[in-house]
């Protein structure tokens, strides 16, 4: 009974479990089933969605960022050239304690404290996922360092990258300009511009000067590379290529030569000169004293470069020639001549007896003549080469304000050269309807007295007076300045020359001209200003002195430079061109608190000319003489 | 000479169970060379001296008599349960969990231990049942149970204390649980789940959260889940070849030589290669389920049958979880993952089989 009882059980138990393990079965053939329906739709459904989601995260496209083009002198002389250098670059977002990686990093490969600086710069400015160069021009040997030990230094890699260098360092700095990072206001630029798929790849945009107008040119096509990565984003083999194609060669118009000559003609003085060829526009020399080492800008310039250079009280990355705006003083008097000639308002014959002062009629006020005792018996030519201001004072009054804005604008003050590099000012040429517009006050005839010795609310750029002074030398025909000569092809070595653009001649009787002319030439010659500008050079040199002041004088108060502090004395300004009968260079040039334009201004002229006629060079420099 | 060495070899090995586990483990040393890169053979190298050792065992246990194993239940349990408690005590903390337990000389992970000794020991104490399983007995299998699985979840270990549970649950539905019990805990269970949910540590939370939503973190969490699903996804119908795998060969799987090691399986063979392992799988438990239904005895029976579908439980968390439809749970591939802990206790388990498989006869005649 109790067996059979117990077999019973045991019976009973079995068919449950065998019931039981017939269930389980079933139930492992629909989860296998579930896991097979998966691996269907994984496989099969949806197998190409994976395999581009796949075929992306192995395949990357990197850009190979095209070779920036050389910027040459017409000479052929190197501005802004490439070198190969390592360097070692890092991702901020891939590294956990940065500056104790950067601590470990210094006993493998030096980081100066400027490098940590000039990183610490950088980061700011940029986005966490960017690469950073912490430190560039590695030599072989740091190179070799810190392979070995890269394993310690994850999110750091070294790389070979191309680097602009500018040979020249401060010469020319402000016509070549530099080239920096991209910054998010470029980015928008690229953007706009429709270029970002030019751009990958590409950290370094040309900013200013050349480098900044002329980028399209330089930069060149970027071409890309099909790579295989890991997950770890190292490129495992190539799989295809397409080739940049490197940015074109520009050859500018500058003399390099000529440049120097004209910048250490300056000595420590701050100022600005344009030299340009007057039958073509093409800039030969553009110099803003102090400049600056665009080197330094290359790769992030750090705090305390940076610093220096914009709390200088001498402004050096400030271009002068474009975007200084100054009176310009007598320099404008053979123009006014010209327009009373034009205007019929003088004769060559006339005449005015000099007191030393001017009043408007019915008016105590005096205007100063810079001679206190006067020039005497004074006519057209003789007001020019000794400079006689109440000459001018009632010619201007008598052509009034809108005569001369119109006949100086034909000339192109008031308005950009057009200049192929950017940020260039264009001045004031006042009118009546410019009074109104900028301060809605009427003109009263006492503003256009002053206007007529270029003070007042006349204000010019360097570049305009050497563009104004060519188109006189040239006998009339406007110059449009540029700095670009030629494009070379990278690819193809074909240099393409940049045709110049002339405008509609201003109409000068050939007489007047000829007045103006020897007037000028009267300026350089014994008797004249500048008198000792012209000597013994050899040839003839056209010029015109002023002085722009650059404190209001006291009617009963004397100019004295020796008593002013420096950043009070009057700037010194000369505008010249030379041979007068067939001019080849023509000339602006602006001495900051130089004095007086005679003593500061023309000597810088005539080493220049001396070069560019004579292939001169000074010998020993006399010290300018801001009092003669 | 060959001839007796094939003999002692073959001895009390089930034949058919033998041929296709040799079967799998070669597909997984092929697949483990793969997913090394395919340039070094240290790897495998030491994939080979596991599999060695785990044969060993697996030989060994076959030689040993149910009966024997028996007897060795209480002891092992015991023994397991004291070692578990010296880890939540003495244990050693890697990686934010206390689950080694250092003897001097050696050290050792005692959860891999109960999960062998728990199914024997639930199988033992029905065994000895002769009148049959009461509710009462049921309970103190389950008390039995949730010891040992309590201590492992602490540590915490969830997915080898969820396998445990899952080995002892088997034992307890093939011994006969009745279903009104098994709907009472279903029911109990789901209404604890919010209670449970809360008891989870946050990572583990996370990876419940990431299957449901892998996108929203596709380079953190949701990263070995998307990874995984586009290597299996990209490898088609035939795969994209022996080391050809894009996805495996380039470091984009992580963990793909152990966890996610369906991964490269699926890329390299494609669709055709998972459901040659699935079949595989499917011959091994089918002979294992046929094992336990010929078994002679209560705790023969028990254990064959728990053993083959816990062995089921691994293969399908293992591959729900790399194909993106169970949460990332640390359960390796049997016998395809590089490891030597789990294929000892799983080539354990088959040696446990064929001794029931072998020793029948000799019981019931």
């Amino acid at each position: 009974m109790m067996l059979g009882q117990a077999l019973r059980d045991q019976q009973r138990e079995l068919t449950v479990f065998r019931a039981r393990l017939m269930l389980a079965g079933l139930l492992i053939l629909a989860g296998f089933g579930v896991l097979i329906a998966r691996f269907t739709w994984l496989q099969v459904v949806q197998r190409d969605h994976f395999y581009t989601l796949a075929e992306a995260n192995r395949i990357s496209v990197v850009p190979v960022v095209p070779n920036r083009g050389l910027i040459l002198d017409r000479n052929g002389q190197v501005l802004a050239a490439n070198y190969s250098a390592y360097t070692l670059e890092v991702t901020p977002s891939k590294v956990a304690d940065l500056d104790r990686a950067i601590d470990e990093l210094d006993q493998v490969v030096e980081v100066s404290p400027r490098d940590r600086r000039r990183f610490k710069r950088l980061q700011e400015e940029s986005k966490n996922f960017e690469s950073l160069p912490i430190r560039t021009r590695l030599t072989e040997e740091e190179v070799a360092r810190f392979a070995v030990n890269r394993y310690r230094f994850p999110g750091f890699e070294i790389k070979a990258r191309l680097f602009r260098s500018y040979p020249q360092g401060e010469v020319a700095s402000h016509a070549i300009g530099y080239i920096g990072r991209i910054n998010e206001a470029d980015v928008k630029r690229i953007e706009a511009a429709n270029l970002t798929t030019n751009y990958k790849g590409t950290d370094h945009i040309g900013k200013l000067g050349i480098e900044g107008a002329y980028e399209r040119e330089l930069h060149g096509v970027t071409g890309s590379e099909r790579v295989e990565i890991d997950a770890g984003g190292r490129a495992i083999r190539a799989l295809s290529r397409s080739e940049p194609l490197s940015g074109n060669n520009l050859v500018v118009t500058l003399d390099l030569e000529l440049q120097k000559v004209a910048e250490a003609a300056f000595q420590d003085y701050r100022g600005a000169l344009v030299a340009m060829d007057p039958r073509t526009g093409e800039v030969l020399a553009l110099v803003s004293k102090p400049g600056f080492d665009p080197n330094l800008f290359v790769d992030g310039i750090d705090p305390q470069n940076w610093d220096a250079l914009n709390s200088s009280p001498a402004r050096p990355l400030n271009n002068r020639a474009l975007r200084g705006q100054y009176p310009p003083g007598s320099t404008i008097k053979p123009f006014m001549a010209l327009a009373a000639l034009e205007y019929r308002k003088r004769t060559p014959e006339f005449s005015i007896s000099d007191p030393g002062f001017y009043s408007l009629p019915g008016m105590t006020h005096r205007y100063r003549d810079w001679k206190k005792e006067g020039h005497g018996v004074v006519n057209l030519h003789r007001s020019i080469v000794v400079s006689c201001d109440t000459y001018y004072y009632q010619l201007a009054v008598d052509l009034g304000i809108d005569a001369i804005h119109d006949y100086l604008a034909r000339f192109g003050l008031g308005a950009k050269t057009g200049i192929d590099i950017e940020g260039e000012l264009s001045g004031i040429a006042p009118s009546q309807a410019w009074k109104w517009n900028r301060f809605r006050q009427r003109w009263y005839t006492g503003d256009t007295v002053s206007i007529g010795i270029g003070q007042g609310y006349m204000l010019a750029t360097p570049m305009q007076l050497a563009a104004m002074t060519a188109t006189l030398a040239n006998g009339g025909t406007p110059v449009h300045p540029r700095l670009l000569k030629a494009v070379q092809n990278a690819k193809t070595l074909e240099v393409t020359p940049v045709e110049g653009v002339r405008g509609e001649p201003v109409a000068i009787k050939p007489e007047h001209l000829e007045l103006v002319r020897s007037a000028m030439v009267g300026v350089t010659s014994p008797g004249g200003t500048a008198v000792k500008a012209g000597l013994d050079a050899g040839y003839t040199i056209a010029g015109k002195t002023g002085t722009a002041q650059v404190i209001g004088m006291k009617q009963d108060q004397k100019y004295d430079a020796s008593k002013l502090r420096e950043e009070h004395r009057d700037h010194a300004l000369f505008i010249a061109f030379a041979p007068a009968e067939d001019p080849r260079l023509a000339m602006a040039l602006l001495v900051e608190n130089g004095g007086s334009g005679s003593g500061t201004a023309a000597p810088i002229a005539r080493e220049v000319f001396d070069f560019y006629l004579l292939g001169k060079r000074p010998r020993a420099r006399q010290p300018l003489d801001p009092e003669s | 000479m060959i001839g007796r060495a094939f003999e002692l070899f073959s001895r009390r090995i089930d034949g058919p169970l033998m041929a296709t586990l040799a079967l799998t483990v070669a597909l997984g040393a092929a697949v483990v060379y793969s997913a090394s890169g395919g340039a070094s053979v240290d790897r495998v190298a030491g994939q080979l001296r596991n599999l060695a050792v785990a044969f060993a065992a697996l030989w060994v246990l076959a030689q040993i008599h149910p009966q024997l194993l028996m007897r060795l239940a209480l002891p092992v349990y015991v023994g397991g349960l004291a070692l578990l408690l010296g880890v939540a005590f003495f244990g050693e903390l890697r990686n934010g969990a206390r689950r080694w337990l250092s003897l001097g000389f050696i050290t050792l992970q005692p959860s891999e231990i109960m999960k062998i000794a728990v199914p024997l020991m639930l199988a033992w104490y029905f065994h000895r049942q002769e009148q049959g399983a009461r509710l009462r007995d049921f309970a103190i299998a389950a008390i039995l149970l949730a010891i040992p699985v309590g201590l492992i979840a602490r540590q915490p270990d969830l997915g080898t204390a969820i396998l445990i549970l899952a080995s002892g649950f088997f034992v307890i539905f093939l011994a006969g649980l009745s279903w009104k019990v098994i709907a009472g805990l279903g029911v109990a269970g789901a209404a604890s789940l919010p209670f449970l949910w809360g008891m989870l540590h946050d990572y583990q939370r996370q990876r419940v959260m990431t299957l449901l939503d892998p996108m929203e973190d596709p380079l953190g969490a949701g990263y070995h889940i998307i990874q995984s699903t586009i290597a299996i996804g990209s490898g088609g119908i035939l795969g994209k070849g022996w080391l050809n795998g894009t996805q495996a060969q380039l470091d984009f799987l992580p963990e793909r030589h152990t966890d996610f090691i369906l991964a490269v399986f699926g890329e390299e063979f494609g669709l055709v290669g998972t459901a040659i392992l699935v079949l595989l799988y499917v011959l091994l438990i089918g002979r294992g389920l046929m094992i336990a239904a010929n078994a002679s005895t209560v705790f023969a029976r028990l254990t064959a049958g728990a053993i083959t579908l816990t062995f089921f439980t691994y293969a399908f968390v293992n591959m729900g979880m790399v194909s993106g439809i169970l949460p990332v749970v640390g359960v390796p591939l049997p016998m395809v993952s590089y490891g030597g802990t789990a294929l000892l206790s799983i080539l354990a388990g088959f040696g446990i089989l064929m001794s029931i498989s072998t020793h029948k006869q000799l019981v019931q005649s």
